[in-house]
């Protein structure tokens, strides 16, 4: 194993990097197209419970089955690994954000139309800021979850620790194959400790007093 | 809305060298209807009401009323279906909806501040959209603290959760007046507190009051409430149809029909009572000695003015004893330790409180204190009933002399109308007490 890590050294720093670099961007994608998503329906009881819905059974389906067809019309490389981990990144965020976003007692919002900020201004100046706690809580959910998706997303090729998995299981058996399976697995567990704990800091930094728990 | 600020800061300047000092503007509301879609009668039925400048209006009535829907129309958070609304003589029915209500103070139940930002964010936020300088903004933001009763360096980087609900309450105030509006809408604002808190909050919205001088239009279920802070006081029925529109002392003195004398509820002689400050029946003077004095020379004093009993002053002239002639004449020199249960009552309390001082104190009379606590006099029983004789009469004599209507203008409630020739009422209107 240790010589497996020694010789392997550049190419295992290198995938995890890209590994997280793809978790990291997709996330940010998902979080703006979960936010945007959530501020239009949040405020129609009938478009939340669609958006509700879409992310509960978004998650049922099986992330290997989705990049596989995926493959089909978008061939291999980059692009389907994205949009399969920017597609599950979303959902978790997205509910939460509606969750947050409802949760906003109606005399908070009132207060703010009734000092003369305009629908768009209340929004960005007080809804997404109170609710942001608990989006921050969705984007966690969904880091970990996704961390775990990009590694399955290597099978379209894309980039990432997925790679050492599907190389060490399609000759499982032979020389170094186990090896390369635990460093893959070992590598996305410990990317996933290290981007929660970032999320977590994030937190602290973007979270103002008045509304810490 | 540049108009409406522009012509309230214009106002303002106009009016400071005036007497009355009022920067409130009067607002009309002509003819106004609010319709929910979904409800066969309409939450608001052509009410026209002006309200004058510079006064504190109180809206009353049992819930679902429309009280509150005819406050939000002021600033339009509701929509009027029909009618205009007219602000300082500007017809804002049709203005942009936002920058008018930046110029209208807005005041919620528990203050409605924002969690997420300090005091100082949240007061300073309508004159951060108004595109003030950030230098003008603190410096107001400490001014408006000030005037609230907080301490600014104690309070200005708080949150609101570090606070307690009188003192968001007072935030949510100084949030309101923050670009010095003319108008300042309140609905409901006290109700979220405990009574001690209630009354203490009253008591300073009418001293801000004094000083500023706004139009306040206050939404409350409480008619104890209306009768401390209201100048004038609308009780409305159903459909916010004006039941009457007229001066505390008018509404209990004189109340217009049974509706109005069932919502004023038992006990409207008691309710005058709060109506009338300490400060303005007089008070009688007496006999006053400190410690370390003779008490034998303060009972020789005390038998000159034939008093019954001599108030011991500290050296700051507060009251800390109130000695009858038998326990002067018992002591041989006047001790400096205060008694507790003085019966004190400030010169700004009502008659109300002074009666209720009195009777806890069995003394059948209270001392009256001034600023810093300084004694100034004592208030008796009787001087409570004189007040209470001379205010009957006064209220009856106003009534007879002054016809409703002309005291601030013309109010009109809309004589109750049906739902067919609700466009027509405009030649109806009626006085809100001819229209009983």
């Amino acid at each position: 194993m240790w010589d497996f890590v020694r010789n392997q050294y550049e190419q295992i720093l290198f995938s995890s990097w890209q590994h997280f670099s793809l978790v990291v961007q997709c996330l940010i994608l998902a979080t703006v197209i979960a936010v945007v998503l959530a501020a239009v329906v949040y405020r129609s009881s009938a478009l939340t419970g669609i958006a509700n819905s879409v992310s509960a059974i978004g998650l049922t389906i099986p992330s290997f089955a989705l990049i596989g067809l995926l493959i089909a019309p978008l061939g291999f490389g980059v692009v389907p690994a994205v949009i399969v981990v920017a597609f599950f990144a979303t959902l978790p965020i997205l509910r939460n954000a509606v969750v947050g976003l409802s949760g906003i007692a109606p005399s908070i919002v009132e207060s703010a139309r009734g000092i003369g900020m305009s629908r768009f201004r209340t929004l960005l100046q007080v809804e997404l800021p109170m609710a942001w706690p608990i989006i921050l809580t969705g984007i966690r959910v969904s880091a970990q979850m996704v961390m775990g998706i990009a590694a399955i997303a290597a099978y379209s090729l894309g980039p990432g620790l997925g790679g050492f998995i599907f190389s060490g299981l399609s000759r499982l058996g032979g020389a170094n194959s186990l090896e390369s399976v635990m460093t893959g697995v070992i590598g996305v567990v410990v990317l996933a400790l290290i981007l929660n704990l970032l999320l977590v800091g994030l937190g602290r930094l973007t979270t103002p007093r008045g509304i810490r728990v | 809305m540049s108009e409406l600020i522009a012509s309230n800061s214009a106002e303002s300047t106009s009016t400071e060298d005036s007497p009355t000092g009022i920067t409130g503007a009067n607002i009309l509301l002509d003819h106004v209807t609010k319709r929910f879609p979904g409800q066969a009668r309409p939450a608001v039925d052509g009410l026209t009401m002006e309200i004058p400048a510079g006064k504190i209006v109180m809206l009353v009535g049992p819930s679902g009323c429309g009280k509150t829907t005819t406050l939000k129309m002021i600033n339009r958070l509701i929509e009027p279906t029909e009618g205009r609304i007219v602000v300082d003589g500007d017809d804002v029915t049709n203005m942009n909806g936002d920058t008018l209500r930046r110029g209208i103070g807005y005041v919620i139940q528990a203050g409605g501040l924002f969690p997420h930002m300090t005091v100082a964010t949240n007061i300073g936020l309508v004159p951060k959209m108004l595109g003030w300088d950030k230098a003008r903004i603190a410096a107001r933001v400490d001014e408006l603290l000030e005037l609230v009763s907080l301490d600014p360096v104690l309070y200005r980087n708080r949150y609101p959760k570090e606070l307690s609900g009188g003192q968001q309450q007072r935030v949510g105030v100084a949030r309101a007046l923050a670009a010095d509006p003319p108008v300042l809408l309140m609905d409901e604002p006290f109700g979220a507190v405990d009574p001690i808190t209630r009354l203490r909050l009253q008591d300073e919205l009418l001293n801000i009051q004094e000083e500023l001088q706004k139009t306040i239009v206050c939404v409350t279920h409480d008619f104890d409430e209306a009768v401390k802070l209201g100048d004038w006081i609308a009780i409305f029925n159903e459909g916010a149809q004006l039941e009457q529109y007229d001066t505390p002392e008018r509404i209990l003195g004189d109340p217009a029909n049974e509706f109005v004398e069932n919502f004023i509820g038992s006990g409207a002689g008691l309710k005058q009572l709060t109506l009338t400050r300490v400060a303005e029946v007089g008070f009688g003077d007496a006999v006053v000695g400190s410690p370390g004095e003779r008490a034998a020379d303060v009972l020789a004093r005390l038998i000159d003015a034939g008093h019954g009993h001599a108030v011991i002053v500290d050296e700051r002239h507060r009251p800390i004893q109130w000695l009858s002639r038998r326990k002067l004449g018992r002591l041989e020199l006047i001790s400096n330790v205060p008694d507790p249960k003085l019966p004190v009552v400030g010169y700004r309390a009502t008659l109300n409180d002074a009666l209720d001082t009195m009777l806890v104190s069995s003394a059948g009379a209270a001392l009256v204190t001034g600023r810093r606590d300084m004694f100034k006099g004592v208030i008796d029983v009787q001087t409570v009933m004189d007040a209470i004789t001379r205010s009957q009469t006064a209220a009856v004599l106003e009534s007879d002399q002054a016809p409703v209507g002309l005291n601030t203008g013309v109010f009109q409630a809309q004589a109750p109308a049906t739902d067919a020739d609700l466009n027509e009422t405009e030649s109806n209107g009626a006085d809100a007490r001819a229209g009983q």
